[in-house]
């Protein structure tokens, strides 16, 4: 780890002793390429108070309907998205995110909601909270630019976790079609080559660790299901990781659905035996009582916990890497010095959490695809008692 | 919380994108992937299990060609043997069949001999005997002329007289 070098340990002591002693605007702070650093440089600039550590972070981690790259000064660099709406008022509309202009104009009475407009709504008066509000999402507005309650809006709109998760997908498509265009090709007896090669490991690794354990001789009608999984979310995560990327597989959307599409699987797997276990234990009658709404509970919190696991891992790792690279820049809005002098020490920490995470993006997919399996196994096991070993209480991480 | 508010939006396309992307994968991609990784295993499986037939087949093989040598040379070492007993016995039979003959002619000859020797007895006999004869008519001619010339004559006549 970074700490490890004297040189960083020199860094971190040195920025601390400046740090004492300054109260300077981020302003000047350094010439870093990364665009966290220019967007708070850029924040700064604008002079819009201080500097915000918490929202900038929910900004990285949330959907948008822009990539939104950096700021010089007031310009914007971004690339707009298309925006999809209904309202059964209005009907469907659609266009580019950039008539909007940052939340600087409403376009065909619908207003994306920016730091500004937000305050405006506080003033008047409006229930934030209670009404989902907050920045970057879309409302309808009436001509004088006043909120519309009343309307309800559906966004269907490509955001970017939409437009990187089509990306990534098609991406995915074109590796798994090549490869298995090369198996057609070469018939069965020629050895993989190339991508085929990666893939085919992958593929056996799922077959013989994930689904010959936990589905038994059932297992290759849930294959194409359990493969799908587990490269959707790989390819999600690793294109999650990519600097400037959207957090696709942090979001809670995303683990919903595959959550939703397990629990569907689940159930279309289960047997007699399953719901007789559920409503009726194999326990003492008094213990039934108790024992039978647990188990029912446990039909949900099964996709539950894959939901949240996934979710909650993903956005942690999102998290702490912004986080590290914003204390740059916490420290720099201090001092420039300290931000520069911290500079070394942060980026030594993150570039460690960022192995990690490439890491977690595989064990992520893999336990997802994992604990799918072990569910499904468990939705008819008891079917047959063929020796198979299945996994009686997975470990949750 | 907005982080743990669900999108709408993003919740359908990922729903669309997920079953769009389960059901081009699964037709084209797992089916034709996973098969031919199952021949493969196939294949493979089936090759260990046709070299490990044919290595047994091979040792049995080799068994059984051994078995044939071995039955080869013992046979060959019978036959050696009994060639060896043939060849003994017809030796053996030869040398008595000699024997045989031997005894058979030395037999003939002493008799041939014995039979020679008999009638040449049975001759000299009978020679003898007419010698006497005919020294006995002689004795008597002289005996008739005179007493002494009789005697010398008989004695010159026994002097004469020879046997063999």
């Amino acid at each position: 780890m970074s700490l490890r070098s004297p040189k960083y340990l020199l860094a971190l002591v040195f920025s601390l002793f400046i740090v004492s002693f300054s109260n300077v605007s981020v302003a000047q702070s350094g010439d870093q390429n990364d665009h966290e650093v220019r967007k708070t440089r850029n924040a700064a600039e604008q002079k819009e108070k201080k500097l915000k550590p918490g929202d900038i972070l929910m900004e990285h981690i949330m959907d948008a309907h822009e990539f939104h790259f950096l700021n010089f000064g007031t310009h914007h660099v971004s690339l707009p998205l298309p925006v999809i709406l209904y309202s059964p008022q209005k009907g469907f509309s659609a266009f580019m995110s950039s008539k909007f202009e940052h939340g600087e104009k409403t376009y065909k009475g619908y207003r994306l909601i920016d730091e500004h407009y937000l305050e405006k709504l506080r003033d008047e008066g409006v229930d934030i909270k209670k009404a989902g509000l907050s920045t970057g999402k879309i409302i309808a507005v009436n001509d004088n630019d006043a909120y519309e309650p009343a309307t309800k809006i559906y966004d269907l709109s490509m955001t970017r976790n939409v437009v990187q998760m089509l990306v990534a997908l098609a991406l995915l498509v074109w590796l798994l079609l090549s490869s298995a265009k090369k198996y057609q090709r070469n018939g069965p007896n020629k050895s993989p080559s190339g991508m085929q090669n990666a893939i085919e490991s992958v593929i056996t690794f799922i077959r013989d660790e994930v689904a010959k354990p936990n589905l038994g001789h059932h297992y290759e009608k849930y294959m194409p299901y359990i493969l799908t999984v587990f490269f959707f979310i790989l390819i999600n995560n690793i294109f999650g990781l990519l600097p400037g990327s959207a957090n696709v597989t942090g979001n809670i959307a995303f683990t919903l659905v595959l959550a939703l599409v397990s629990f569907v699987v689940i159930l279309f797997s289960t047997n007699k035996h399953f719901w007789s276990h559920i409503f009726w234990p194999p326990v003492p009658h008094g213990i039934k009582f108790i024992l039978i709404p647990v188990e029912f509970l446990g039909i949900f919190t099964k996709p539950f916990a894959l939901m949240i696991r996934l979710f909650a891992n993903m956005v942690a790792g999102h998290m702490v890497i912004t986080c590290l690279i914003m204390l740059i820049f916490i420290f720099g809005s201090m001092t420039p010095f300290a931000g520069y002098g911290f500079s070394p020490v942060s980026l030594g920490f993150t570039i460690f959490i960022y192995m990690i995470e490439i890491l977690v993006a595989f064990i992520q997919a893999f336990i997802f695809a994992n604990l799918t399996a072990v569910f499904i196994g468990q939705a008819f096991e008891g079917e047959h008692h063929d020796g198979n070993d299945h996994i009686e209480d997975p470990v949750i991480i | 919380m907005d982080l743990l508010n669900p999108g709408f939006g993003l919740l359908i396309w990922t729903l669309l994108a997920f079953l769009i992307v389960f059901f081009i994968l699964k037709k084209f991609a797992w089916k034709p992937i996973l098969s031919s990784l199952k021949q493969r295993e196939e294949g493979i499986a089936d090759a260990i299990a046709s070299a490990e037939k044919i290595k047994i087949e091979m040792a049995q093989l080799k068994n059984e060609n051994e078995s044939l040598l071995a039955k080869a040379r013992e046979e060959r070492s019978a036959m050696l043997k009994e060639a060896k007993d043939a060849s003994d016995k017809m030796i053996a039979e030869a040398k008595e069949k000699a024997r045989l003959e031997y005894d058979k002619i030395l037999a003939d000859a002493q008799a041939a001999i014995h039979q020679q020797k008999n009638a040449a007895i049975t001759e000299v006999k009978n020679e003898v005997g007419r010698l006497v004869i005919d020294v006995a008519e002689k004795v008597l001619r002289k005996e008739l002329n005179n007493k002494n010339e009789q005697e010398k004559y008989i004695q010159e006549l026994a002097g004469g007289v020879k046997l063999n």
